[in-house]
């Protein structure tokens, strides 16, 4: 019975072929690829020339390397700080049933439906100092060059991108509030607690895993805030917002420098897989995690 | 695989995604007072998102003169669709339709053998292949894919495939395959292990299971699974920016993109291609939110 059942569960195995083919041909490969990049010499067009760590030494001693990893590091850290409490209230917000709610939720998701392509060229018409909604509503303190000013341009991207995605980690949470037992707070109110003290005792600490859920997504995500910056500043002014896959991007396709962009992608990855890491160490290990753990 | 057991962590204590109306009806009753500073925060959010929507839309009925010289959150006296005709005649019906290429054509295959694989670790999870296959899928979880797109241009020149739309859709395919997996084989490991047993006993194959019993049982989670893939698709920028030239290839993202370029002093027309761009989400959101909202909330929730 036994070995019966072995054989055919070995037999499923080429199921898994196909997406395993994929992910490895434009996943895997690619990113051995772009470690080996990173000791060429290579323009975009012409031929692929080892360079040794000629790249490596060029982009660890370039002082863009620590401003783009500074600015990448502001952009995560203040839209995680931004979006993470505003996420959980939202999400606890449209967990509640009364209806207004629902309907106000439905439009809470809006802004999931939109390219970030589309939502930086709308940003950017809307904060235009001359022709943009300041100017036309003639209120002085939205009038301000808010993609001209290094400081303003980083506030800008963290707002755009709050905007952008708390509604898919309200998303997440009100799925995390919904599986909180009702039982929870049933006791919570027999015992006199009010509603904040519950938010604080139950509903916090019952969030945990989906608190590290939404944040993995949320960081490792805002590694890869390309196009949102790409078009709404383009990194600049003066490279204020130039974080580190638009970094890699302008050296490699507008610089024709695909070996030092190759090391700036390898610094991505790392830095994305010591991120997670890290994220999963805190939360610790959920007792109910899955079997997906054993792999 | 750390990325990967995060996202799946969460309580897995109720069965198939808790987001039903019977737990709304529950909570909404534990709300034993009127909420006032909830609800007025609640409206505060609302205001957030919704004037830069309600102004992009309005904007785009105004002719540029108006926008110039009237109040900009006015609604316009005089709706014109001059802006509407300008974007479309700057070649957008092709651009839709590349878009809509690219989008099916890179998420139905990348859901299919997504939900193959996901059957296949779910139920051979033992096997030293499977488990393999599946920490893989899990590592690219936690990889910003976006990292690799130097060698992906590598790959696709060698392949004799740029400036085409197959360019687009082969990597995007690859990239949607580890949440997905992951995705639906949560909800794979909900169906009841008696009803695998009971397939087995009336002798139907693995495969006969799949399609049989696992596929209709994770519909809801398939229906999300591909909304939400087919979006990502749909609103890719680097992709194509990278792998495509040819202005006849341009799908939507990069179109807007360029057409804000030349027409940039000209709002109003600049964010009718905005509201076209995402027309069509908007009617397929009106269609199945409730799908999309539920089902994501669920999927990543578990």
């Amino acid at each position: 019975m036994r070995t019966a059942v072995g054989t055919r569960r070995g037999s499923l195995g080429w199921l898994v072929v196909p997406a395993l083919l994929f992910f490895t041909a434009f996943g895997i490969v690619p990113l051995v690829g772009v470690l080996a990049l990173s000791f060429t010499t290579w323009d975009g067009i012409g031929a692929i020339m080892p360079a040794g760590l000629a790249n490596w030494s060029s982009v660890l001693t370039d002082p863009g390397l620590p401003h783009a990893l500074w600015v990448t590091f502001l952009v995560m850290t203040l839209s995680w700080l931004v979006q993470t409490p505003l996420s959980i209230l939202i999400g606890v917000f449209v967990a509640g049933g009364q209806r207004y709610r629902a309907v106000l939720a439905v439009l809470y998701f809006l802004p999931l439906l939109l390219s970030s392509a589309a939502i930086a060229i709308a940003y950017k018409a809307l904060l235009d100092p001359n022709f943009g909604l300041g100017a036309g509503l003639g209120l002085p303190f939205l009038v301000q060059n808010w993609l001209g000013e290094p400081a303003l341009a980083l506030g800008v991207v963290v707002f755009v991108v709050s905007w952008q995605f708390v509604p898919f980690h309200s998303l997440i949470y009100q799925g995390g509030v919904r599986q909180i037992p009702v039982s929870l707070y049933e006791a919570a109110r027999i015992d006199g607690a009010g509603r904040v003290r519950q938010f604080f005792s139950i509903t916090l600490p019952q969030l945990k895993y989906t608190i590290i859920t939404s944040s993995t997504l949320m960081v490792v995500g805002s590694l890869t805030f390309f196009d949102l910056i790409f078009v709404l500043t383009a990194g600049g002014p003066s490279d204020a917002t130039r974080v580190l896959a638009l970094d890699m991007y302008l050296r490699g396709f507008r610089g024709n420098l695909m070996g030092p962009a190759s090391v700036i992608a390898v610094i991505l990855v790392l830095v994305g897989l010591a991120l997670a890491l890290a994220l999963r160490r805190l939360g610790g290990t959920d007792p109910n995690a899955s079997q997906l753990e054993g792999a | 695989m750390p990325t990967g057991t995060a996202v799946s962590a969460p309580a897995r204590t109720t069965r198939g995604g808790g987001a039903g109306p019977a737990d709304v009806r529950r909570r909404g009753t534990s709300a034993q007072r009127r909420n006032y500073l909830g609800g007025l925060a609640g409206w505060a959010w609302l205001a957030i998102i919704i004037i830069p929507i309600y102004w992009i839309v309005i904007t785009s009925f105004k002719s540029q003169s108006v926008y110039f010289s009237t109040n900009p959150l006015a609604l316009p006296a005089e709706p014109t669709l001059e802006n509407y005709q300008m974007v479309i005649e700057a070649d957008f019906v092709r651009y839709f339709a590349n878009s809509v290429t690219v989008t099916v054509g890179a998420t139905l295959p990348a859901v299919l053998i997504s939900f193959m694989a996901a059957f296949a670790i779910v139920r051979g999870g033992t096997g030293r292949f499977l488990r393999l296959a599946n920490g893989v899928f899990l590592m690219g979880l936690a990889i910003p894919l976006q990292a690799t797109i130097i060698p992906v241009y590598l790959i696709i020149i060698r392949l004799h495939l740029y400036d085409s739309l197959l360019a687009l859709i082969l990597p995007s395919i690859a990239f949607a395959i580890p949440l997905t997996v992951l995705i639906l084989a949560n909800f794979i490991r909900d169906v009841p292990n008696e009803l695998f047993e009971s397939m087995r006993l009336d002798g139907a194959s693995e495969w006969g299971t799949m399609w049989r019993l696992a596929f209709p049982l994770t519909r809801p989670a398939l229906v999300t699974v591909t909304v939400y893939q087919a979006l990502q698709v749909w609103n890719a920028f680097l992709l194509p920016l990278v792998l495509t030239q040819s202005p006849e290839l341009r799908v939507l993202p990069l179109a807007l993109w360029t057409f804000q370029g030349e027409y940039s002093v000209n709002i109003p027309a600049v964010l009718a291609s905005v509201v076209l761009t995402t027309l069509p989400i908007l009617v397929l959101y009106v269609l199945g939110r409730r799908q999309l909202l539920s089902g994501l909330s669920a999927g990543f929730s578990k």
